[in-house]
C-alpha cells in the first residue's frame, strides 16, 4: 500500500492508504479527525471542505496520496491553542449561523476561503454565490451569508468597502 | 429572571463543539473491533426474488458475514412495525402487509435491501456486495398514484389487489353536499403535492453492539427518538427485552422527520452484532438516502369550495390520492388523514368540510412525515383555492381571506373536522405581515420590474397548524399505536448545578440552550451550570422524542412540572431549616424565603441539604433532590400567521426568483428570539425548495430518475432571499409555558404564498394555477404558449 505523508493541523502524520483512499478518509479514518464530514457522494454538498495549502477543497474529491507534502488545515484546526475562536466561528456563533451543525466545518471553511480571497470587499451577492458549493438543510442560509459579512472586517482588520455592501 | 432567561437571545451552549469539529455524530462513532455492513439494495422497481449466489462475495477478501432476508426469516426476525392504523369508512382497519427488513419474496421498490455484507473495512463490504448474483425476476411497476391504482395495475402486495391501503373519510358529507346545493358560487380546483426528499445533511448511519457476557445490545444511531426505536426494534423486530437494549442518538446532523422511522439498517446492524459478536457500522451514501429515506409530501387532490354571494365560504369537499410507497413507514398512515384533512378549515370558519383520502401503495420508496408532515399539503390546497376564488368572484385576496378569519371572540372554536384551536389572532400576523412586507406598495415596485421586463408579483398565505402532539388518548381513539407524552428529569446536584434528562432530541433545534433557559427562568440557576442531556435510553427515563414541534410544547412542559415538585420538596426543607410552616415559604430567582421575614435560603443551601441530611425532616422527606414527570399534553397547540412571497420572473429564461419573503407567525410565548427565527428561516427555505425546485422524480415502471444530488435540486444560497421573520404571539391556553411550536411553521406557511405571487406575475397569461414545483422550463412553457389576456386586471 503506498504511504502518504502530510501535514494536518500542524502535525505531521505519515499513513498507509489504498491507491482509492480520498483525502476525507484519510483525515477520519486514519488520523481520527472526525470534525470534516462527509455529506454526499457526488462532490455537492460541502460538507468536507478543508484547507489544503491555505486553499478550500472538497476533500472527497482528492485522493489522499495527492496530498502528499500538503500542508491541512481541517475545522479542527481553527481555534487557537488557548480555545480562541477564529473570527469566522465566532461570527458562525453569534449571528446563529449553524443548527444540526453538520454542513458547519464544511461551511466555515469554504467562508475564510471566500473572505480571504476577496481583500476589496464581498457584497451579499458574492457571498451567496461563493456559497454555491455548500449546502444547509438547516438554516436557510439567511444568517450565514450575515456571519460571512460580519467575519470580513474581522479578519481584515478594516471595515468592509462601502461600494461591496 | 433577567437576560438568560424566557425572552432572551442567548447565544447556543451547543455550538462550541459544532464550531471547533468536536460533534459526535454516529459516523464518528467506532467500536473496538468494529466491522462494516455495506447494504446490496434492489436496483429494479419490482421483481420477484430468485436464488441469490452468495457464494463469490463471501469468498471476497476481509468478508466476515452476508445475510439475506432468508436467514433473518430462519431466525424468526420480525417485520418493520407500522406505529398507527387507520380504518376505512366502513369501520374494516387498513391494509398492512409485512415489511420485511431484508426483501423476502418480491423487491417493491428500487433501494430496497436485499442482502447486507459485512466485512473488516467499508470498501471490502462494497466490492463483495457487487459480487452477490441476484436472480430477478420483473415485474411490472408503478410509482405514480393514478397508475398503481388503474385496473389491472399489478400489486405491490399480492395480497393488496387494487393496491389501496384505505379509503377514509372524515365531516359531515351530507350536510356539505346540501351546502354546494345551495351555493352562490363553487370553485373547483385540481392540484398535485410534489414528491419531496427531506435530504438532511448528515446521512443515516447505525452502529450495533453486543456484550456476550451481559447479553447487552447497543445501537448508535441518527434517530430523533431513541426510546421509540428501542421500543420498536426490541419488542416487534428483534425480540430483546428494554433492559439489554442501549439505543444513543447522539448528535444527529438534521432531520425534519426523516429520522423519525425504524428503519431496516438499525435491525440489521444490531441482529448481525448480536451474531457475529462484533460491532457492525453502516453509513448511507448519499444516494442510498435517496432510494431509502422515507420521502415526503407526493398528494393528488380535487378540493371544491362553496361560497355565498358574498364570498363567505359555506362548505368545502376536498378528494385525496396519498402515496404510501412500497411499505407502511413508521407513522405514514396518520399523515395524509389526522395530519391532514383535520386541518382543512384552516384558519377559516367554514361551517361544513367533507375530505375522502385513498392511500395507495406503489413501486416507490415508502412516504412518511416530512417538515410539517400533512398541514403543508393541507395549506397548499386552501391556500391556493381560497385565491382561486378570490379571482372568480373578484374579491380582492386579501379582502377574501379577512372576510372568512374565525375572529378572535370564537375562541376556543371547534372546527368541522375533529379539532379545537384554542387561541390565535389572525387578521393581527395578516396586519403586521403585509405592514412588514410593504404589501401597499406593491404595485409601483411591480412597474418597476416591468420596466426592467420583469415579470413580478405577490402572493399571501394565511394559514395555521396543528403540532405539540398529542393527548395520549385522543391519539389512541384515532389510531395510534403509542403514547404522545413526554418525560423530563430535572437532578439537582449537592452543589446546586442542574442536569436535565428529556426524553426530546435535538438535531439542531437548540434544545441545550433553549432548555437551559427554562430552568434558569424557573429555578434560577445560572445557564453555564446547568446541563441538557438527551439521547440515550440508558440516561434518560423514557420519551418520545422530537417531531411534530412538540418538544418545547411537551417536553418543555414536562420539565415545568418536574420543577414544580422540586420547589414543591425545597419548600418543606427551607421551612425545616427556617422553622417556618411550608405554607409561608416562597420561592423567587433561586432563594426561598419566608413572608414577612428576612430569612432566606439559597437553591444552594437547600440541595446540600438534601443530600447531607443531618438536619432533615428525614421522617417525612427523602433525601436527595430529584424529580421525574411526565406531561401529556391536553390538546393540540396552534400556531398560525401570515407569509407574503415576492417573486420575480425573467421571461426569457422562466427562472423565478424570491426577492423579498416575510412571515409573521404566532407561536405562542418565545423563550429564545434568536432560535425561533433561525427554525422559520430554516423552514421557508425548504418551503421555496418545494415550491421552485425540489421534485422526487420516478419513471413510469419506477426508476427514481432524481436519485442524486445533481438530479434532485437543493435549495442553495443563492436561489433564496433574506427572510424577515417577526412572531406576533397569542398565548397557548392549555400548556403551562403558553408555548405553540416553531419548528415546521416555516414550510407550512411558504409553499402557497411562493406560488400565489408565481401566479399572480404570470397574470397576464391565462393562469389559473401551477403545480409545484414551478421550475423554470415550466414557467417558460406557460410563457410561451399564453396568450396575454386583453382585458388589463
Ligand atoms: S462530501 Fe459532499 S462535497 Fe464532499
Ligand atoms: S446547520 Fe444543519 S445542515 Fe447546516
Amino acid at each position: 500500500m503506498p504511504q502518504v505523508s502530510l501535514t494536518v493541523n500542524g502535525t505531521q502524520h505519515t499513513v498507509e492508504v489504498e491507491n482509492r483512499t480520498l483525502l476525507v478518509e484519510l483525515l477520519r479514518e486514519k488520523i481520527g479527525l472526525t470534525g470534516t464530514h462527509v455529506g454526499c457522494d457526488t462532490s455537492q454538498c460541502g460538507a468536507c471542505v478543508v484547507h489544503v495549502d491555505g486553499t478550500s477543497v472538497k476533500s472527497c474529491t482528492m485522493l489522499a496520496v495527492q496530498a502528499e507534502g500538503a500542508n491541512v488545515t481541517t475545522i479542527e484546526g481553527l481555534a487557537a491553542a488557548d480555545g480562541t475562536l477564529h473570527p469566522m466561528q465566532e461570527m458562525f456563533r453569534e449571528h446563529h449561523a449553524l443548527q444540526c451543525g453538520f454542513c458547519t466545518p464544511g461551511m466555515v471553511m469554504s467562508a475564510i476561503d471566500l473572505v480571504q480571497s476577496h481583500p476589496e470587499g464581498l457584497s451579499e451577492h458574492q457571498i451567496r454565490e461563493g456559497l454555491e458549493g455548500n449546502l444547509c438543510r438547516c438554516t436557510g442560509y439567511h444568517n450565514i451569508v450575515k456571519a460571512i459579512a460580519a467575519a470580513w472586517p474581522l479578519m481584515h482588520g478594516k471595515t468592509m468597502p462601502a461600494a461591496a455592501e | 429572571m433577567g437576560h438568560e432567561g424566557i425572552g432572551a437571545s442567548v447565544r447556543r451552549k451547543e455550538d462550541l463543539r459544532f464550531l471547533n469539529g468536536r460533534g459526535h455524530y454516529t459516523d464518528d462513532m467506532n467500536r473496538p473491533g468494529q466491522l462494516y455492513a455495506y447494504i446490496r439494495r434492489s436496483d429494479r422497481p419490482h421483481a420477484r426474488l430468485g436464488a441469490i449466489d452468495t457464494a463469490a462475495a463471501k469468498a471476497s477478501p476481509g468478508v466476515v458475514a452476508v445475510f439475506t432476508g432468508a436467514d433473518m426469516a430462519a431466525e424468526g426476525i420480525g417485520g418493520l412495525p407500522c406505529g398507527w392504523q387507520i380504518h376505512n369508512k366502513d369501520g374494516s382497519p387498513m391494509a398492512e402487509p409485512p415489511h420485511p427488513v431484508l426483501a423476502t419474496g418480491k423487491v417493491r421498490h428500487v433501494g430496497d435491501p436485499v442482502a447486507v455484507v459485512i466485512a473488516q473495512t467499508r470498501q471490502q463490504a462494497k466490492d463483495a456486495a457487487e459480487k452477490l448474483a441476484i436472480d430477478y425476476h420483473d415485474l411490472p411497476g408503478a410509482a405514480g398514484l393514478r397508475e398503481a391504482l388503474a385496473p389491472g395495475a399489478a400489486p405491490v402486495h399480492d395480497e393488496v389487489q387494487g393496491n389501496l391501503c384505505y379509503d377514509w373519510h372524515i365531516g359531515d358529507k351530507a350536510m356539505v353536499d346540501a351546502a354546494f346545493a345551495g351555493a352562490a358560487k363553487v370553485v373547483k380546483l385540481e392540484l398535485e403535492n410534489n414528491r419531496l426528499i427531506p435530504n438532511a445533511m448528515e446521512p443515516r448511519a447505525a452502529v450495533g453492539d453486543f456484550d456476550p457476557m451481559s447479553g447487552d445490545y447497543t445501537l448508535i444511531t441518527t434517530s430523533q427518538n431513541p426510546h421509540v426505536i428501542r421500543l420498536l426494534m426490541g419488542a416487534f423486530v428483534l425480540h430483546i427485552p428494554e433492559n439489554h437494549l442501549r439505543v444513543i442518538a447522539p448528535d444527529v446532523g438534521g432531520g425534519f422527520g426523516s429520522k423519525i422511522y425504524h428503519y431496516a439498517e438499525e435491525a440489521i446492524v444490531t441482529w448481525a452484532a448480536g451474531k457475529l459478536k462484533r460491532a457492525v457500522k453502516w453509513t448511507a451514501e448519499r444516494t442510498e438516502s435517496f432510494m431509502s429515506d422515507a420521502h415526503g409530501r407526493d398528494h393528488i387532490s380535487t378540493a371544491e369550495l362553496a361560497l355565498d354571494k358574498d364570498g363567505h365560504f359555506l362548505a368545502l369537499r376536498v378528494s385525496t390520492l396519498a402515496n404510501m410507497g412500497a411499505y407502511l413507514s413508521t407513522f405514514a398512515p396518520c399523515v395524509p388523514t389526522y395530519l391532514y384533512a383535520t386541518l382543512l378549515a384552516g384558519v377559516y370558519k367554514t361551517p361544513a368540510i367533507y375530505a375522502e383520502v385513498k392511500a395507495v401503495f406503489t413501486n416507490s420508496v415508502p412516504v412518511d412525515a416530512y417538515r410539517g408532515a400533512g398541514r403543508p399539503e393541507a395549506t397548499f390546497l386552501l391556500e391556493r383555492l381560497v385565491d382561486v376564488a378570490a379571482r372568480e368572484t373578484g374579491i380582492d385576496r386579501v379582502e377574501i381571506r379577512r372576510r372568512n378569519f374565525i375572529p378572535n371572540d370564537a375562541f376556543p372554536y371547534q372546527t368541522p373536522v375533529a379539532l379545537q384551536y384554542d387561541s390565535g389572532d389572525y387578521t393581527a400576523t395578516l396586519n403586521a405581515a403585509l405592514k412588514a412586507a410593504d404589501y401597499a406598495g406593491f404595485e409601483s415596485r411591480r412597474a418597476a420590474a416591468r420596466a426592467r421586463g420583469k415579470l413580478r408579483g405577490i402572493g399571501v398565505s394565511t394559514y395555521l397548524e396543528a403540532c405539540g402532539i398529542a393527548p395520549s388518548a385522543v391519539v389512541g381513539s384515532l389510531g395510534a399505536r403509542a403514547g404522545l407524552y413526554e418525560c423530563a428529569n430535572i437532578r439537582v446536584h449537592p452543589t446546586g448545578s442542574v442536569t436535565v434528562f428529556t426524553g426530546a432530541h435535538s438535531h439542531g433545534q437548540g434544545h441545550e440552550t433553549t432548555f437551559a433557559q427554562l430552568v434558569h427562568e424557573q429555578l434560577g440557576v445560572p445557564l453555564d451550570q446547568i446541563e441538557v442531556v438527551h439521547g440515550d435510553t440508558n440516561r434518560i427515563p423514557f420519551g418520545m422524542g422530537t417531531y411534530g414541534s412538540r418538544s418545547l410544547a411537551v417536553g418543555g412542559s414536562a420539565m415545568v412540572k418536574a420543577m414544580d415538585k422540586i420547589i414543591a420538596k425545597g419548600k418543606k426543607i427551607a421551612a425545616h431549616l427556617m422553622e417556618a410552616s411550608v405554607e409561608d415559604v416562597e420561592f423567587k430567582d433561586g432563594t426561598f424565603t419566608v413572608a414577612g421575614t428576612d430569612k432566606s435560603k439559597t437553591l444552594t443551601d437547600i440541595s446540600l441539604t438534601a443530600y447531607v441530611p443531618h438536619n432533615y425532616p428525614i421522617e417525612e422527606l427523602e433525601p436527595g433532590l430529584e424529580e421525574t414527570a411526565f406531561y401529556d399534553p391536553k390538546n393540540f397547540t396552534y400556531p398560525g400567521g401570515c407569509h407574503v412571497a415576492e417573486v420575480e420572473i425573467d421571461p426569457e429564461t422562466g427562472v423565478t426568483s424570491v426577492v423579498n419573503f416575510t412571515a409573521v407567525d404566532d407561536v405562542g410565548r418565545v423563550i429564545n428570539p434568536m432560535i425561533v427565527e433561525g427554525q422559520v428561516q430554516g423552514g421557508v427555505a425548504q418551503g421555496i425548495g418545494q415550491a421552485l425546485l425540489e421534485h422526487a422524480v420516478y419513471d413510469s415502471a419506477g426508476q427514481l430518475l432524481s436519485g442524486s444530488m445533481m438530479d434532485y435540486t437543493m435549495p442553495r444560497a443563492d436561489n433564496l432571499p433574506n427572510i424577515t421573520v417577526g412572531t406576533e404571539s397569542t398565548l397557548c391556553t392549555h400548556n403551562p409555558l403558553g408555548v405553540k411550536g416553531c419548528g415546521e411553521v416555516g414550510a407550512i406557511g411558504s409553499p402557497p404564498a411562493v406560488m400565489n405571487a408565481v401566479v399572480d406575475a404570470l397574470r397576464e397569461y391565462d393562469v389559473r394555477h401551477i403545480d409545484m414545483p414551478a421550475t423554470a422550463p415550466k414557467i417558460w412553457s406557460i410563457i410561451q404558449a399564453g396568450r396575454p389576456r386583453m382585458a388589463a386586471e
